[in-house]
C-alpha cells in the first residue's frame, strides 16, 4: 500500500505528460499529414488544373472534381482547364496522401490541421472555397482576366521531368 | 472456302486468312497485337507512322519450278527482309512468317516512340484524350521511358484552335497519322480538313465555310489516336475513366445506329446523373462504328429548362400543377365519356411499347389512332421490306440499289454512308430524284424527274413497259432487269402525304412483279424521317390526309410526343375545336400550352424500350439518366389510364410488352428483350482494351438487335391495298409551286435546344433557279413574302443553277407548315 502511495506522491511533482488541448496544442510531426489545402501560385491563380488524377488515385473515392476550360476573361489556373468544383469527403478520406502524390501541379497538399469534427454527414464535404488557400499578398483572386497570349500552355509550364 | 485461305505463321501461331488480308488484321485475329497509329481497319492503309514494324519471312521460290525451296529436313527455306516492314501494308502470302516479339521489333517500336514523342507536349494530365489515349497507351506498353531528345526543343504550338464550331484542333498533339483526314476523304466524302505545311510545321486546316463542315466530323475525334481532335461538346467535361456507359439506340431517325451514352454525376445539376456525350457502339450491320453529328451533339433537349416534370390540369383558363392521380381521373373521366371520339395522335420517336399501349386503349375505346407523319408505306415495308439476312454492309456486285425521291446524305447520313460503300463495292446505284443529291456520284445511273413525275419515272421500270425508253433511262432499265437483288429505297424529296402513299404503292408493286421480295437483299426500305415511325406502321398507327378535319371532331384528342400546334396554325385551330385535349410530352411547346390535361413523360434515355429501325432491325435503349421530377415512361401513362377505364394494361416493364407484341404481331413473334440482347463477335474487332486499333468507339456488349421477318419472307399471302389515286402536282397560273424538302439539322422540336447545333440549323429559305426567281422579281439574299394557306411567311430566296425550272425548294421543320407540294403567292416584302 505504501508502494502505491509513493507512487501517487511521486507523480504529483512529475511534470504532466497531458497537455491543455484546445488552449495548448502540440507541434505535429514533420510528415504528418492532415486536412488538405489547395495551393496558388503567387499571382493568385490556383496550381489546380482540375485533372482529377488525385481524384483517380484515392484508394476511397473521397475526391470529386469537375473541370471547365479558362479563358482569357476568367481565368482560376495558367493551364486550359481548371476545377470547377473540387469537393473532398473528410469522413471518407484515410489521410493516405495518394492525391497528393498524383497531383501533377502539386496543387493538393496535405497540411497539419487535424481539427476535423463535423455534426452531419453534409459538413464532412469539403468544397473548394474551403479548400483553397488565401490570395498570397500582392496576388489577385481567381478568376482572374489575364492578357490574351500570356497562358498558352495546356498545363503550366513543367520542368523537365528527368 | 478453306481452299482459298493464305496460311501463314506470327510468332509461331498458325494462322489462315483469306488473300489480301493485311498482316496486322491476321495478327489480330490470332490474337496478337500489333501497335499501330496510321493503319485503321475502316481505312485504306497508307503506312506513314512505322509503328506497325515487325519482321517478316517469305519462302524462298525456286524460279525455274516454282516450288518452295526446302532444308535439308524439308522445311521451306526463309528468306527474311533485311529491314523490318509495316504491318499495316503488307497483305499475307502463302507460308509467310511474322515475328512480332524480337528485341527488333523491341527496338523498332520503342525508337518510333520516343521519335513521335519529341513533339508532343505532356498534356496527358488534363488532355481529354488521357485515359483512352493509344498514344498513352502504346508508350506505357513500348515506349522508352526517358527521351534522348532535348526537352526544351519541344515544339510549341497553337493549342486551341476551332476547325469549326464543333471539333478543336491542339496542333501541339496531333502525330500527324492523317487518320482524321482519310476519313474525310474516303469515309465521309467531305474533304474539308487537310494537312497544310511539312515536317514539324505540318497542321490540319479546314478547307471549308463554316469550318470542318460535314456532318460525320465528329468521327473523327474518336479515331484520332491522340487527344488532337475534340468535340466543343466534351472538351474539358470529364475523365474518361469516371464515365459510366449507357447502351441507347439514335433517335434521330430510321437508321437506328448504335450509341453509348456516357454518364456522370455532375455538381452544377445538383448532384444528377447527366449526360457528357454521346459515343457510337460497333454495330456492323446498322452504323458500323460511325454516328452523324446529329446524333452525337443533339442529346441536350433531356436537360433542357423548359423540361415539365409535373401533371398540370386547366383550371380558370389557366395550366395548374396537379397529382398524377387527379390528372389520370380526369383524362379517365372524359374518355368514359366521349368513347368512341377519340382521336390518338402520337409522334414518331416513340418506342414501341409506348405505341402498343396507345394503340391498345385507342383501339378498344374504338377511337382512331393516327400517326403524326408525312410519309405513308409502312404496312407495304411490313409485307414487301428487306428481311432478315439483309446487310447494307455487305452488298456488292449484282445488287441493284434503286434510290428514288430521297437526299439521302440528309435523310438517313449513316445509310448515305453504307450505300455509297456499297456502289464502290460493286452494287449498281440507280438514283431517281428531281435535283441533284450527293448520291449521286456513286450511282451508275441518275435519272431526273420532274416535281411531282416520281411515279412516271418509276413506271419506266415496270418490266412490260418495252417501247423506246431514252437514255439514260434504258441502261438503268436494263442494269435493273438483270440484277439478281433489287432493294428499292424512298424518301421524302418533294413528296406529301399522298404522293408518298402513291410512290410507296408503286416501289412495292415493281418489287412483287419482279420477284424482289421475300428473299434477303430484296425488298423496299422507307427513310423515315422518325426514329420509329416503322414500329408505330407495325403497332396499328398510320398517318391520315384530314388530320385537321379530324382533330377538330374529336372529343377527346390524345397529343403524345408532338407538336402539332407548333408546326401549323391549320392544326392548332383543329386542336381549339377539339373536345378536351390531353398532351403527353417532355417538354413545353405549343401544343401543350393548349392542353386540358398535360402528363409530363420521361425521355428515352430515362427508360427501357425498343425501336424499330427503317431497315426493320428492332433494337433496344437502355436507361441512362434517371427521371426529373413526377415523370413517367409513356407506356406506364397510356397503362394508367387504360386500368382506370377497367382494363389490364402492363406499365411496369416494357419488356413484357414486347412479349404481348409478339403475341400479337406476326413479324414479332419471336422477339423478347434476350434476344435483342444478344451479341456475337464482329469483325473487326473494336472497342476493346486495343484503343489504338479502332478509336475510342464501344465494343457492343449489349445487343446487337433482330431483323423482324416481313409477310413475303414469312410466305404469307400479301395484302397490298388498291393502288391510291395518282396525286395531282399543283400547278397554278401566276403562283409558284413550293416544294417540301428534308434537311438533317431541321428546326425540330429536340434539335432546337441543342446550343452547339444551332449555327448549322436550316433556315427558312426558298431556293430556286435563277431564271425562276426573275420571273417573280427575286433576287438572292431578298426577304419574300409567301402565302400558305392564307398565312404570310418571311423566307430568304436562294438561288441555284441545278434546280429545275418553275419551282422552288423549302425544308421541312423551320417553322413553316409545308409538308407536300404547293402551289403559293409569292412577293418581295416591301
Ligand atoms: S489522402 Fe488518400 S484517402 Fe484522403 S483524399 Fe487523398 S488519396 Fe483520398
Ligand atoms: S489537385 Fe492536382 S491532381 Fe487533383 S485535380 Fe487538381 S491538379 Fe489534378
Ligand atoms: S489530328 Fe489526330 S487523326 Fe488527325 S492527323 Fe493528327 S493525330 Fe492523326
Ligand atoms: S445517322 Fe441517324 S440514327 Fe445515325 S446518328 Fe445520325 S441521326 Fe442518329
Ligand atoms: S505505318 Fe503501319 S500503322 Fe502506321
Amino acid at each position: 500500500m505504501l508502494e502505491g502511495l509513493l507512487t501517487t506522491l511521486k507523480s504529483m511533482v512529475k511534470k504532466p505528460v497531458t497537455i491543455e488541448y484546445p488552449e495548448q496544442k502540440r507541434p505535429v510531426r514533420p510528415r504528418f499529414k492532415g486536412r488538405h489545402s489547395l495551393k496558388r501560385y503567387e499571382n493568385g491563380l490556383e496550381k489546380c488544373i482540375g485533372c482529377s488524377l488525385c481524384a483517380a488515385a484515392c484508394p476511397v473515392e473521397a475526391i470529386f472534381v469537375e473541370s471547365a476550360e479558362n479563358t482569357d476573361d476568367e481565368r482560376y489556373s495558367p493551364g486550359e482547364r481548371y476545377a470547377r468544383t473540387y469537393e473532398i469527403n473528410m469522413l471518407r478520406c484515410i489521410f493516405c496522401g495518394f492525391c497528393e502524390d498524383a497531383c501533377p501541379t502539386e496543387a493538393i497538399v496535405l497540411g497539419d490541421n487535424y481539427e476535423l469534427s463535423f455534426t452531419d454527414r453534409a459538413a464532412a464535404i469539403y468544397t473548394k472555397d474551403m479548400l483553397l488557400d488565401p490570395v498570397p499578398p500582392g496576388g489577385q483572386p481567381t478568376p482572374q482576366k489575364t492578357p490574351v497570349g500570356m497562358y498558352t500552355r495546356s498545363i503550366p509550364e513543367m520542368k523537365d521531368p528527368l | 472456302m478453306t481452299d482459298k485461305l493464305v496460311h501463314l505463321t506470327i510468332d509461331n501461331i498458325p494462322v489462315s486468312v483469306p488473300p489480301d488480308t493485311l498482316v496486322v488484321d491476321a495478327a489480330k485475329q490470332a490474337g496478337i497485337n500489333i501497335p499501330v497509329f496510321c493503319y485503321h481497319p475502316k481505312l485504306h492503309p497508307v503506312g506513314m507512322c512505322r509503328m506497325c514494324l515487325v519482321e517478316i519471312g517469305r519462302p524462298l521460290l525456286d524460279r525455274a519450278s516454282g516450288e518452295f525451296v526446302r532444308d535439308a529436313d524439308g522445311a521451306p527455306k526463309l528468306q527474311f527482309s533485311p529491314k523490318l516492314e509495316t504491318a499495316c501494308t503488307t497483305p499475307v502470302t502463302e507460308g509467310m512468317v511474322v515475328i512480332t516479339n524480337s528485341q527488333k521489333v523491341a527496338d523498332a517500336r520503342r525508337e518510333v516512340l520516343e521519335f513521335i514523342l519529341t513533339s508532343h507536349p505532356l498534356d496527358c494530365p488534363i488532355c481529354d484524350k488521357g485515359g483512352e489515349c493509344p498514344l498513352q497507351n502504346l508508350t506505357m506498353e513500348h515506349g522508352p521511358g526517358q527521351s534522348r531528345f532535348l526537352f526544351d526543343e519541344k515544339m510549341h504550338l497553337d493549342k486551341h484552335v476551332p476547325l469549326g464550331e464543333l471539333i478543336y484542333l491542339d496542333r501541339e498533339r496531333c502525330i500527324q497519322c492523317g487518320r482524321c483526314v482519310r476519313f474525310q476523304n474516303e469515309v465521309a466524302d467531305d474533304p474539308v480538313i487537310a494537312f497544310s505545311q511539312r515536317g514539324r510545321a505540318l497542321e490540319i486546316i479546314t478547307q471549308s465555310t463554316p469550318g470542318f463542315d460535314s456532318i460525320f466530323s465528329g468521327n473523327t475525334t474518336d479515331i484520332c489516336p491522340v487527344g488532337a481532335l475534340t468535340t466543343a461538346d466534351f472538351r474539358f467535361a470529364a475523365r474518361p475513366w469516371e464515365l459510366k456507359a449507357a447502351a441507347s439506340i439514335c433517335q434521330h431517325c430510321a437508321v437506328g445506329c448504335n450509341i453509348v451514352f456516357n454518364v456522370r454525376r455532375e455538381a452544377l445539376q445538383g448532384g444528377r446523373m447527366v449526360i457528357k456525350r454521346v459515343m457510337p457502339r460497333q454495330n456492323e450491320q446498322v452504323n458500323e462504328i460511325w454516328i452523324c453529328d446529329k446524333g452525337r451533339f443533339a442529346y441536350h433537349y433531356v436537360e433542357s429548362p423548359q423540361r415539365l416534370t409535373q401533371p398540370m390540369i386547366r383550371k380558370d383558363g389557366a395550366l395548374i400543377e396537379a397529382e398524377w392521380d387527379e390528372a389520370l381521373d380526369l383524362v379517365a373521366k372524359k374518355l368514359t365519356a366521349y368513347g368512341a371520339s377519340l382521336v390518338t395522335l402520337a409522334g414518331g420517336r416513340l418506342s414501341n411499347e409506348d405505341l402498343f399501349n396507345l394503340y391498345s386503349l385507342t383501339h378498344t375505346q374504338g377511337g382512331q389512332a393516327v400517326l403524326y407523319s408525312y410519309m405513308a408505306g409502312g404496312d407495304l415495308t411490313a409485307q414487301v421490306g428487306i428481311p432478315p439476312q439483309t446487310d447494307l454492309g455487305k452488298l456488292g456486285a449484282g445488287c441493284v440499289i434503286l434510290v428514288i425521291a430521297c437526299d439521302l446524305h440528309e435523310e438517313a447520313p449513316l445509310w448515305w454512308l453504307r450505300i455509297k460503300a456499297a456502289a464502290q463495292r460493286g452494287a449498281s446505284l440507280i438514283v431517281l430524284n428531281p435535283r441533284t443529291t450527293r448520291l449521286d456520284r456513286y450511282a451508275r445511273h441518275v435519272i431526273r424527274y420532274e416535281y411531282g413525275a416520281e411515279l412516271a419515272a418509276l413506271s419506266a421500270f415496270q418490266p412490260q413497259s418495252r417501247g423506246d425508253l431514252p437514255e439514260p433511262v434504258r441502261s438503268a432499265v436494263k442494269t435493273f432487269q438483270e440484277a439478281e437483288n433489287v432493294i428499292i429505297l424512298y424518301g421524302s424529296e418533294g413528296l406529301g402525304l399522298q404522293e408518298s402513299k402513291a410512290l410507296a404503292h408503286a416501289c412495292a408493286g415493281l418489287l412483287i412483279k419482279t420477284y424482289h421480295i421475300g428473299r434477303s437483299n430484296n425488298g423496299l426500305v422507307a427513310a423515315w424521317h422518325n426514329a420509329n415511325l416503322q414500329g408505330a406502321w407495325d403497332m396499328g398507327f398510320s398517318p391520315i390526309n384530314n388530320l385537321a378535319e379530324t382533330l377538330s371532331k374529336a372529343g377527346v384528342t390524345y397529343v403524345v410526343a408532338t407538336d402539332p400546334a407548333g408546326d401549323d396554325p391549320q392544326l392548332a385551330e383543329a386542336l381549339q375545336h377539339s373536345g378536351f385535349l390531353v398532351v403527353q410530352d417532355i417538354l413545353m411547346t405549343e401544343t401543350v400550352k393548349m392542353a386540358d390535361v398535360f402528363l409530363p413523360a420521361q425521355a428515352y434515355m430515362e427508360r427501357g424500350g425498343s425501336y424499330t429501325s427503317g431497315e426493320r432491325r428492332l433494337q433496344r435503349f437502355y436507361p441512362a439518366v434517371p427521371p426529373p421530377g413526377n415523370t413517367l415512361p409513356d407506356f406506364a401513362i397510356t397503362a394508367r389510364i387504360s386500368q382506370r377505364l377497367g382494363r389490364t394494361a402492363e406499365e411496369q416493364s416494357p419488356a413484357r410488352i414486347l412479349l404481348q407484341i409478339a403475341a400479337t404481331n406476326p413479324a414479332y413473334a419471336e422477339m423478347d428483350y434476350q434476344l435483342l440482347a444478344q451479341v456475337h463477335e464482329q469483325q473487326p474487332l473494336m472497342g476493346r482494351h486495343d484503343l489504338y486499333y479502332g478509336g475510342t468507339t464501344y465494343e457492343n456488349r449489349q445487343g446487337l438487335g433482330a431483323h423482324l421477318s416481313t409477310a413475303a419472307s414469312r410466305v404469307e399471302p400479301l395484302n397490298i391495298p388498291d393502288a391510291p389515286p395518282p396525286p395531282v402536282f399543283p400547278v397554278q397560273e401566276g403562283l409558284l409551286t413550293v416544294v417540301p424538302t428534308t434537311r438533317l439539322y431541321d428546326r425540330g422540336s429536340l434539335l432546337i435546344h441543342s446550343n452547339l447545333l444551332h449555327q448549322r440549323l436550316a433556315h427558312p429559305t426558298l431556293t430556286m433557279h435563277p431564271k425562276t426567281a426573275e420571273a417573280y422579281q427575286l433576287s438572292r439574299g431578298q426577304t419574300a413574302v409567301m402565302l400558305l394557306e392564307k398565312t404570310p411567311y418571311r423566307v430568304e430566296i436562294d438561288l441555284d443553277e441545278d434546280l429545275p425550272h418553275g419551282i422552288a425548294l423549302l425544308p421541312r421543320s423551320v417553322g413553316i407548315p409545308l409538308n407536300a407540294p404547293q402551289a403559293v403567292k409569292l412577293r418581295p416584302e416591301s
